[in-house]
């Protein structure tokens, strides 16, 4: 009988040599005449662990890991395609605790399935909201997505169901569905393994918003860092073409639903929705004036639905097994679950998608397990280069939108990324001023000048030139690029920069006993 | 890619034809230029005033959209391009260090390129392998959790 073994095709798992151990294997199973099929799945996201190779068994799936080349031949030996022990034997996958701990809604088949399989998506409940979709009216898809009360995972938090409606309600011979798979956030990647490892869900999910506001055409605006993405949705989108999945004649349905990727060019800004359409237009990335609204006029100044990855690939699910189902996970205003990305200096990185609610402490200890260096975590960084830097104090604050704008912070696209007791936070701040100065598309002047002017600020703070004077510029600089940025980058890149002056002025040269909140 | 041996003529030739095969899309401009540099591993200016006719663009326009975005280029790289994450998850992960290890070894500034042409060096802000930083990519090949003997290793290879 073949023995089916799961090697991730994942990038991360990849960065880490998942290729050459899937190559090892393959090589090792036909000099011993056994007979195996290799499946390159998704990364099930215990980063820690890839290359994570899983065995396929009546009981469930059995994972090993992390696995090396030079493992190889001894797992062989021990047997393992017949889930023997082994020094890097770690169970059945499904009863890791790490996983098991989760609430695996938009991730349920990432990791799991062949992605791209369509087949196998199919069997794993795949296309089963689109089916549902197809049998209502565009109001009652949009109601649907209004009621799960999901919001802009991208970071902006925007109620999805209401930009929807707005499509909806426009009249055009045009419309369009934008993703936006820009994920330029460092400490996120969630949008890179939905790509990468179920890719059908995503292109599910545009192709009911296109049903829904009556677009027939979608563009994936896909980093041009993401290659093995790239390769994974084309791949897909193809076989959803010629299975009637896509096309002039959405199953049959009489709609048509178009959808082809597109590469960015490795501009940040071009993750602000306005800037993404300027771009896919095949201009300079910048940034536009609203209003108008790019749901009225958006791409070729028609009405555009812009979303994140995440968020259409949680619609499907939506339309699968209701509104309720999708809005009974969370607390308060934020309904559902979120992919929170661990990264930076933890021992178990990895993807945690959970419902809303879950504190930072349990994220960065629970599932973490605390520094990789083995140092205390001094400060972590939510939600990308423009979210806030949270001291030890803050890390019981629950994963809500709400609380985090309580605290002056942000949830953003849910990436955390913690640093040990060696950050220096003056030149965390120096940085984040640096990145906007590099990043700017140059429209506005608050962004445009002030980055650079906030980065030599940073610097005569560092050395003590004029130490009093130059903490209340950066202060004053800050409060102009808050209120007078057009955009977010601009806009937020005070949050880095304040946040850490006020939650760790000692590294600004101040007494500690000044520290804010 | 083609080699550095590839006379001009063929770069013209092939200017043209991609000019053909993506100019009728819409918002041509961006596939076109990732068309041109997937080829010929960059945009050489001499092609801005074809692609400013087929496209009805000024060149003035074409050159903003190509120095615009950090990935185009406008002069060939070295044989291989390595990136380094400079990001706050490779930051956090001692990605200074690499970037300082990687510029010593290899006698350079991102934006260069070593004498034997052998790579060209540039920064990068996140490749989204937060999970395993410090990250580098060597051509289209990311690369995880690298020590600084891992970039000894990248660089020999890619030297050899």
């Amino acid at each position: 009988m073949t023995t089916k073994i799961y090697i991730p095709r994942d990038s991360s798992a990849l960065s880490v040599g998942a290729e050459k151990v899937a190559v090892a294997i393959a090589a090792e199973a036909k000099n011993r005449g056994l007979d195996i099929e290799i499946v390159r799945n998704g990364s099930r996201g215990l980063y820690w662990l890839e290359t994570m190779v899983e065995v396929s068994t009546p009981n469930g799936r059995v994972a090993y890991g992390p696995v090396k080349v030079k493992d190889v031949p001894s797992l062989f030996d021990a047997d393992f395609i017949n889930a023997k022990p082994h020094a890097l034997n770690l169970g059945l996958t499904e009863e890791i605790d790490w996983l098991k701990k989760q609430q695996r809604l938009t991730f349920a088949r990432v990791g799991v399935t062949n992605p791209v399989s369509l087949d196998d998506y199919i069997a794993h409940d795949g296309y089963k909201g689109l089916k549902n979709a197809l049998k209502l009216s565009g109001a009652e898809i949009v109601k649907a997505v209004t009621d799960s009360g999901l919001r802009g995972r991208g970071g902006a938090a925007f109620p999805t169901g209401i930009k929807w409606n707005t499509v909806l309600g426009c009249v055009s011979e045009q419309k369009y569905v934008v993703c936006n798979a820009d994920e330029g956030d460092s400490g996120t990647y969630s949008d890179r393994m939905i790509m990468e490892g179920d890719p059908f869900v995503l292109i599910e999910g545009m192709t009911i918003a296109g049903v829904a506001v009556g677009a027939t055409q979608g563009y994936i605006y896909l980093r041009s860092e993401y290659p093995h993405a790239l390769v994974a949705l084309n791949e897909a989108i193809e076989a959803a073409n010629k299975a009637g999945y896509l096309g002039d004649d959405v199953l049959g349905s009489g709609k048509a639903f178009h959808l082809e990727v597109r590469r960015a060019a490795g501009a940040y800004v071009c993750g602000e929705e306005t800037s993404l359409l300027e771009s896919l237009e095949g201009k300079r990335g910048l940034v536009r004036f609203k209003p108008p609204l790019p749901a009225i006029e958006g791409l070729f100044g028609k009405p555009t639905v812009v979303n994140n990855v995440i968020s259409l690939a949680s619609v499907p699910i939506i339309l699968d097994k209701g509104a309720q189902f999708y809005a009974d996970y969370g607390m308060g205003r934020s309904r559902g679950t979120l992919p929170i990305q661990l990264a930076g200096n933890l021992k178990h990185n990895g993807l945690v998608e959970l419902a809303f609610g879950a504190t930072l402490r349990e994220l960065l200890y629970d599932f973490g397990g605390g520094s990789a260096s083995g140092k205390p975590i001094r400060a972590v960084q939510v939600g990308g280069p423009l979210g806030a830097f949270l001291p030890e104090s803050q890390f019981d604050t629950p994963l809500d939108y709400e609380e985090f704008t309580k605290i002056w912070a942000v949830l953003g696209h849910g990436g955390i990324v913690a640093f040990d007791d060696t950050v220096d936070m003056s030149k965390m701040a120096r940085y984040a001023f640096e990145f906007c100065a590099v990043e700017s598309c140059g429209k506005c002047t608050p962004c445009r000048i002030g980055s650079t002017r906030g980065v030599e600020v940073i610097d005569k703070i560092r050395s003590g030139k004029d130490h009093a004077k130059n903490i209340q510029l950066v202060r004053d600089l800050s409060d102009t690029m808050l209120n007078g940025s057009l955009c977010a980058l601009g806009g937020m890149t005070p949050y880095p920069v304040l946040s850490a002056l006020n939650h760790f002025p000692q590294d600004f040269g101040l007494p500690a006993e000044t520290q804010v909140g | 890619m083609l080699d550095s041996n590839t006379p001009l003529e063929d770069a013209d030739a092939l200017i043209s034809r991609l000019i053909t095969e993506h100019q009728h899309r819409p918002g041509a401009l961006m596939p076109l230029l990732h068309a041109i540099q997937d080829n010929l591993g960059y945009v050489p200016e001499s092609a801005y005033p074809q692609i400013s006719k087929a496209l009805a663009l000024s060149v003035a326009e074409v050159h903003g959209v190509v120095t615009f975005y950090h990935h185009f280029r406008t002069h060939k790289p070295g044989r291989n391009v390595m990136q380094i994450c400079r990001a706050e998850s490779c930051q956090s992960m001692g990605s200074e260090a690499l970037e300082a290890h990687a510029k010593k070894c290899l006698g350079i500034d991102y934006h260069q390129t070593t004498a034997d042409n052998a790579i060209t060096l540039e920064a990068v802000y996140c490749l989204g392998n937060c999970a395993l930083s410090p990250s580098v990519m060597m051509n289209d090949e990311i690369y995880g959790r690298v020590s600084p003997s891992d970039l000894d290793a990248l660089i020999a290879e890619a030297k050899a």
